[in-house]
């Protein structure tokens, strides 16, 4: 068993004696990793994807800022050392020797694995806490979600996605449906995010929330719009030949805008309809079971099966 | 086998892999869709449109798909087709004759007549061509869960126009539905709606949200993801 031992620091051939190359590695890599933390924080941050529009995009922009400031250090580091060997430790002429070995080195093992075990369980707890803090960070919690806002105004908005168009229900507005994501700033939304048919997934970019949209599923993901303005969503699951085109826009208003704009229609469609013919509000819709089809099944003298509807498993292709 | 016996065989394969090639390039890759042009009869600011849709499609390889034909506005033909071209800044009068039977709305959304000119249509029904039923009637929301009264939807999403199209008469399709496309006879209804076509010229998708694809997974495969049948584009041009 080889014995631990600290490699000699033998002096040079010329007789000059060795500096102390980690001083002067430590030297360069802090003034260059200070140098890249501070462009990162006052000149790559505030440019950040994906913006500051809500709380969870804002949550989102100073994530990634932090693990670049975390990451950028450790990088530099790297090339330092890479740098620094090639400068000073390159092969010369007429040097055949190796290297001291190191075997052993306590101080070396101490670092490296005190080092990664920080970095990786401060990543750990710094995930952890921005994950519940803002609430999910606008990700999809599932049906039932453990990281809920705080306050009682929050405004339900349903996100259902069919074959290839978004439509938004607003139940705290009688269940009004409409192909406009419209929102209020600084209340807290829940979406509450399903589909009639294939998966989709939910992305309101600049909102910075995603949520999946299985059938069947009501897959809950919270923000707080902090400014106005306008925002893109598109599908983030390829969910046939049209995905592609499967994007469109909202925007975050004025409350008061919001609340016009949600009643007026409302009413339109209490006036021509509309909302009669809509389904009750649910948090998830079966295609195939649609009560008001009993008109039509006796019209069309079809009892017991589903006519010309085509339920999700009938047939299934491969 | 004898050398001249192989090299015919040789050939003959040979041959039989070139013509199966040049059979798959005519056949599936050269064959493409006509666009039918309106923008030579747009005058006035106004151009007329009109299509069919019908339960089959009996023109094409794919004779149980339900589709879409659009009329030449030259000739009155209907042709295999769901690509059509208008001019931009345009009123389009868009004439959609209904010859598929109803089929519930996925989502009964799309029952309401969207992105039109008032925001409507209007829906005229026929026992066959030129014997109306009865007058034409306008409509902003056609419930098609509370009465079997749609069969299609034309959209253009990207220009907020949903349009659901009302299906013929439930009894007389069921006893003297159109069986030959394009359908020039039979129970059908005749949906009119306009539409203002954007500034800037382009190419605008349109598609039915009725999961009209029978045979396929959530009846969203076949005639809904191919063009010519239930979904096409609307070319834009200056």
């Amino acid at each position: 068993m080889a014995e631990s031992q600290a490699p000699a620091a033998p002096g040079r051939a010329d007789g000059r004696r060795e500096p102390n190359h980690g001083l002067r590695i430590f030297l360069i890599w802090i003034v260059l990793a200070l140098i890249a933390d501070l462009l990162i924080w006052f000149l790559w941050y505030p440019h950040l994807p994906p913006g500051r529009l809500s709380s969870s995009a804002s949550s989102q922009q100073f994530d990634i800022a932090v693990l670049g400031l975390a990451a950028a250090p450790v990088m530099i580091f790297v090339w330092t050392y890479f740098g620094y060997t090639l400068v000073n430790w390159r092969h010369r002429d007429g040097d055949d020797e190796d290297g001291p070995p190191l075997f052993g080195h306590t101080g070396i093992q101490a670092t490296w694995i005190g080092g990664t075990a920080v970095i990786v369980l401060a990543a750990f707890v710094f995930g952890t806490v921005e994950l519940i803090v803002p609430a999910g960070a606008g990700a999809g919690e599932g049906p039932s979600p453990v990281w809920k806002p705080s306050g009682s105004n929050l405004l339900q908005v349903q996100v259902i996605g069919q074959q290839w168009q978004f439509t938004y229900r607003y139940p705290q507005f009688g269940g009004m449906e409409t192909t406009q994501l419209v929102l209020p700033v600084n209340r807290p939304v829940a979406f509450h995010v399903t589909s009639l048919d294939v998966i989709h997934s939910f992305w309101a970019y600049q909102l910075g929330v995603k949520a999946d949209a299985n059938p069947g599923v009501d897959n809950v993901a919270y923000t707080t719009p902090k400014h106005t303005g306008g925002f893109t969503v598109r599908c983030s699951e390829l969910c046939g030949i049209w995905h592609g085109a499967m994007f469109g826009s909202g925007r975050v208003t004025t409350a008061a805008v919001f609340e016009t704009w949600a009643t007026a229609n409302q009413r339109l469609q209490q006036r021509n309809g509309l909302l009669a013919a809509l389904p009750p509000y649910s948090l998830t819709y079966d295609p195939t079971l649609i009560p008001q089809l009993g008109k039509v099944l006796v019209k069309l003298g079809i009892t017991g099966a589903p006519g010309f509807y085509y339920p999700p498993s009938d047939p299934v292709t491969p | 086998m004898s050398l001249p016996a192989r090299i015919v065989t040789l050939l003959v394969a040979f041959a039989a892999v070139v013509a199966g090639a040049v059979f798959i390039s005519i056949h599936y890759l050269g064959s493409s869709l006509a666009v039918v042009n309106f923008s030579p009869v747009a005058s006035g600011g106004t151009v007329n449109v009109v299509l069919q849709e019908d339960p089959q499609n009996t023109v094409s390889s794919r004779p149980d798909w339900v589709s879409y034909f659009v009329q030449d506005p030259k000739t009155g033909a209907w042709v295999h087709t769901t690509l059509f071209q208008v001019p931009a800044n345009t009123r389009v009068n868009m004439t959609i004759l209904g010859y598929d039977g109803c089929t519930p709305l996925r989502n009964n959304f799309w029952s309401k007549v969207q992105g039109t000119v008032g925001n409507s249509m209007t829906v005229q029904q026929f026992k066959t061509v030129g014997q109306p039923l009865g007058p034409a009637r306008r409509y902003s929301v056609l419930n098609s869960w509370s009465n079997c009264s749609v069969g299609h939807t034309f959209a253009i999403p990207s220009l907020h126009v949903f349009v659901p199209v009302a299906s013929p008469n439930t009894a007389l399709f069921n006893s003297s539905a159109c069986g030959t496309s394009p359908c020039t006879s039979g129970p059908h209804s005749m949906v009119k709606f306009s539409f203002m076509t954007p500034k800037t010229t382009g190419t605008f998708r349109w598609q039915c949200f009725v999961p009209c694809g029978g045979g396929f997974l959530d009846g969203n495969g076949g005639p809904m993801q191919t063009l010519g049948f239930m979904m096409g584009n609307m070319e834009v041009s200056a």
